[in-house]
């Protein structure tokens, strides 16, 4: 990272962004709002992780992945089947034929437990499904496909297709996971309500921590090499494979990454709405995280932030007062982003709203400009540049 | 999973479901086929196509109940003027969305990707405002009701054949229209080196227009053909697309014969399965199949091998 | 086998029996050529011989459907693009190919040939080292003075060098370079000459061009390719006396 004290990047512009986000999240968010609607901040927020994978995966190095639903869901159905487990002892499922087991699948008339729900009884291995499953299926989808070298609209559409058949497996398997109505009626984690309004302002909490936590690994990423070789690899793949990288192994890395911010949201998600389903990780479902992505700006993971937040709360408003409409303004938002506004948010942010605030700080638009003796070179870091919350970082030196 | 079944009865099975594969088939090569032309030959991602395939089969809809209740005489025939209908309508709403949205986006086609699927979510919602949420179905003339007897077990009806009749006929005709007319000549020019074929005189943009139109207007007559064996709703077009687009990669993109090789392929593994596992765990081995050979075999079945 | 072994160990890059075909268009056909250590070897031929798909198949960009690439003794068909580039052969291609968004000082701190694995390059920092190299190649690339300007704002010319300085800084002992003056002016020629002599005294160059006075001026051996083969091999003079390449050059 930069060689700067922490204190000091607090202090400078971008620091200043994460602070106001923090303010929003921690502090404004929980005060102005009931439980209840702070309780679907939390659920929105969930998304931000996936937007926050998109960014890295998409609008960093050009893979555009259509099934981000499917490790958003299997890292929520991992948690829901842990928490299925814990509500379904044999005392609270008496009355069923076989007592033990999850309701469905009593009422599928399955009598054991299939052998893949039997390690969801531990909650280490839960927490490491979570993360690791995700991962997994990225890096078998990842390495069969980049390897090859299929990319672009290739790799959409079968993304897509997994998205697909990932759906109709779940469905159709109802005996299993629930079926079409997912796994429902999860009470308690570890023997704590969550179905408590403290219980959800404290998972609200954990989420935002978590979501920070994602922030910063996303940040150190794309801050470091690695996010260069990224953004060059997407310009000019060639390029960067005869510079000597290995350009499926960075590809492979970043879908990962990508995917464990994802199944981390899931994950989050089933403990802050209380149930999973299908209708959560699907090829609807899937593309939509891709407009919270491109909303905030696809370039800019603080972005993928508020396009989250924003685009949900915008779809919970219009189904409450006009549902038909909001299809028209989902598409029509579709359109605009790539038509209109390519960078998104943090585009019109930079254009129109910083500006202002240099004014407003008299904050000289270029530092470097007032420092006309060049950096020592081994201190030629990232000191005296502008910050680009469009590109999320710092725009190239100028002398 | 064969237990149980004589000879002579699976041979039977294998003969329906080949056949009840067949009208599926009919639906990928129809809806496949435009798709193939946008895809395959300007590189864009309509993820809209269904929906322009549905906006084909409301409007034989609404051809048959004006026929029904003005022309009821002529109504054998009203099938052939909602083609005509769907298609010039289609592929006037194509080159709109041509001019006013793709043509942009040449350069960038994960975003066009994105921008039809805004689009299909807007045409979805229009066609529920307008015709509700319920699947609307047309009454067939009487000429396509009706089986043919082959043999005790096996029956083919009429309106299936028909409509695959119509398929083969219009892959045909793309494939005179691409191959052997002057117009397909001008699209792969531009396909294959878009600055030469301007140099020689090629209105570029405008064979783009066209193209787009025509593989628009080729859903809308998808859309006509899928009334006779299906009824219309407004997201019935997206329960095709993802397959669809299975077909068009699996075939190879630039092939014709591919799309139809593997649209044949797919819906026949779909619907034989079908017969012996339930219905969605054959969709999900037949998806599961193609997405395992397209990562093996990303550039298809048939695709060239060219020097990139 | 032995002995052709041990005979290609002497030379820097043994190239033999190469064949390509595409849909059964062979673009290379059974060719074969070595390079001595520190030399510089021109390919010229007419449009279609060959010679870019001769260095792509060096670099790997294209796989070889028969024949063998030896380079310092070790065989290069069987690796891919990454670890060819690790053995020591370095890529530049016809058109300028660097990133447009990084600065000149970024564009070299990429290809400098350390954290090239996932995690190297996420471990990686900008040492005084990196820097003293990256400093150093921008001397030798005539574009010292530009280190801190985005790479978009170079001349045709100078995205040309930084391209090549982008090889330097990864230490190759082999250098292909596509073309490397085309497009550019009398005195960005003149310059890029002078370059590739100051590359040579620590480094094998093989280079495609079309400007034979260029051609003249830095080649210490030409390789005429036709139709996928070697048409003919020798000195600029050699060569160019050649009947068999005055008539391919000429016409019938």
């Amino acid at each position: 990272m930069k060689n700067t004290s922490p204190l000091k990047w607090f202090a400078s512009r971008e620091g200043l962004y994460y602070l106001a986000l923090a303010l929003l999240l921690v502090v404004i968010l929980p005060l102005a709002l009931d439980p209840f609607r702070l309780n679907m901040v939390g659920k929105y927020l969930t998304y931000a992780f996936v937007a926050i994978g998109l960014v890295m995966c998409w609008g960093k190095a050009g893979i555009l992945s259509l099934g981000q639903g499917v490790f958003f869901g299997l890292g929520g159905y991992c948690m829901a089947m842990f928490l299925k487990l814990e509500a379904s002892t044999p005392e609270a499922t008496a009355i069923q034929s076989t007592p033990g087991i999850p309701d469905f699948m009593d009422w599928n008339q399955l009598t054991e437990l299939p052998w893949f729900w039997e390690p969801f009884h531990s909650f280490s291995f839960t927490l490491l499904a979570i993360v690791g499953v995700p991962v997994a299926l990225a890096f078998i989808i990842g390495f069969a496909m980049f390897t090859r070298r299929v990319g672009g609209v290739y790799f959409a559409i079968i993304t897509q297709a997994i998205a697909a058949i990932l759906t109709i497996l779940i469905i159709g398997q109802q005996g299993y996971t629930g079926g079409v109505n997912g796994i429902t009626d999860l009470q308690t984690l570890m023997g704590w309500d969550i179905r408590t309004d403290e219980a959800k302002t404290i998972l609200y909490f954990v989420c935002v921590g978590l979501l920070f936590v994602c922030l910063f690994v996303a940040r150190f990423v794309q801050n470091r090499k690695l996010g260069r070789i990224l953004v060059a690899m997407n310009a000019q793949e060639n390029r960067v494979r005869f510079s000597g990288y290995d350009v499926a192994a960075f590809k492979i890395f970043v879908f990962c990454l990508a995917a464990a911010f994802a199944g981390i949201g899931g994950a989050l998600f089933t403990l802050i709405v209380g149930f999973m389903s299908p209708s959560f990780i699907g090829i609807v479902a899937s593309i939509e995280m891709v407009i919270f992505c491109a909303l905030g700006g696809r370039l800019s993971i603080l972005g993928a932030v508020y396009g989250a937040l924003l685009v949900n709360a915008a779809k919970s408003g219009f189904s409450e007062s006009f549902p038909e409409l909001w299809p028209f303004a989902m598409g029509a938002l579709f359109i605009g982003v790539v038509l209109a506004f390519p960078n998104g948010l943090a585009g019109l942010y930079q254009t129109y709203v910083m500006p202002l605030e240099d004014r407003l700080f008299k904050r000289k638009p270029k530092a470097a400009a007032s420092a006309p003796a060049k950096p020592a070179p081994a201190a030629r870091q990232d000191e005296g540049r502008d910050y680009d919350p469009m590109l999320d970082q710092y725009s190239p030196e100028k002398s | 999973m064969f237990d149980g079944y004589t000879t002579s009865e699976l041979m039977s099975i294998f003969a329906m479901q080949g056949f009840a594969g067949l009208s599926l088939f009919s639906v990928f090569v129809l809806m496949a086929l435009g798709l193939a032309i946008i895809f395959g030959q300007m590189g864009v991602i309509n993820m809209a196509h269904g929906e322009f395939m549905i906006l084909g089969a409301y409007t034989t809809y609404l051809v048959s109940g004006f026929f029904q209740s003005v022309l009821p005489g002529l109504f054998g025939g009203y099938f052939f003027v909602a083609i005509i209908i769907a298609f010039l309508i289609c592929a006037a709403l194509g080159a709109f969305i041509e001019w006013a949205m793709i043509r942009h986006l040449y350069r960038r086609p994960l975003d066009t990707l994105l921008a039809t699927w805004g689009l299909s979510l807007i045409m979805q919602q229009t066609y529920r405002s307008i015709f509700g949420a319920r699947e609307v179905g047309v009454e067939l003339p009487e000429w396509m009701m009706g089986a043919i007897q082959v043999t005790d077990l096996v029956e083919l009806p009429i309106n299936g054949l028909f409509v695959m009749i119509i398929a083969l006929s219009i892959a045909l005709g793309v494939y005179l229209l691409m191959y052997r007319s002057g117009w397909g000549k001008k699209v792969r020019a531009v396909v294959q080196n878009r600055p030469m074929a301007e140099a020689v005189g090629i209105n570029s943009a405008g064979v783009d227009r066209m193209t787009f139109a025509l593989g628009c207007g080729i859903a809308g007559i998808a859309g006509a053909a899928f009334t006779m064996i299906g009824s219309t709703g407004p997201s019935s077009g997206q329960a095709y697309i993802v397959d669809t687009f299975l077909v068009v990669v699996f075939g190879g993109a630039q092939s014709l014969i591919g799309t139809i090789v593997s649209a044949f392929g797919i819906s026949q593994a779909q619907s034989t399965m079908e017969f012996f596992l339930s219905g969605s765990m054959a969709k999900v081995l037949t998806l599961l199949v193609v997405v395992g050979i397209l990562m093996l075999r990303p550039e298809g079945l048939m695709a060239l091998k060219v020097r990139r | 086998m032995n002995a052709a072994k041990a005979q290609s160990k002497d030379f820097l890059l043994a190239v033999e029996g190469l064949t390509v075909s595409f849909d059964g268009f062979k673009a290379v056909d059974d060719l074969s050529f070595y390079l001595d250590p520190k030399e510089i070897r021109v390919i010229i031929g007419p449009n279609g011989a060959g010679k870019t798909t001769v260095l792509d198949l060096i670099c790997g960009k294209t796989k070889a459907t028969s024949g063998s690439i030896k380079f310092d003794g070790k065989e290069l068909t069987r690796l891919k693009e990454h670890q060819i580039v690790h053995s020591g052969v370095g890529r530049k291609f016809q058109t300028p190919s660097v990133f447009e968004d990084l600065t000149v000082f970024e564009n070299l701190e990429v290809s400098y040939p350390q954290g090239h694995s996932v995690m190297g390059a996420l471990a990686f920092k900008r040492s005084a080292e990196v820097v003293a190299a990256v400093e150093d190649v921008a001397e030798t690339i005539f574009l010292k003075d530009a280190l801190d300007q985005p790479a978009s704002l170079l001349s045709h010319g100078q995205k040309q060098w930084l391209e090549i300085g982008m090889l330097l800084i990864q230490k190759p002992d082999l250098l292909m370079l596509d073309e490397p003056v085309a497009g550019m002016s009398v005195a960005e020629r003149k310059k890029t000459a002078e370059l590739l002599r100051r590359i040579t005294k620590d480094h094998t160059v093989l280079v495609i061009e079309h400007d034979m006075q260029f051609v003249g001026d830095i080649a210490d051996r030409v390789t005429v390719m036709h139709q996928g083969k070697v048409l003919s091999e020798g000195s600029i003079e050699h060569v160019k006396s050649d009947p068999k390449v005055i008539e391919v050059y000429l016409g019938h």
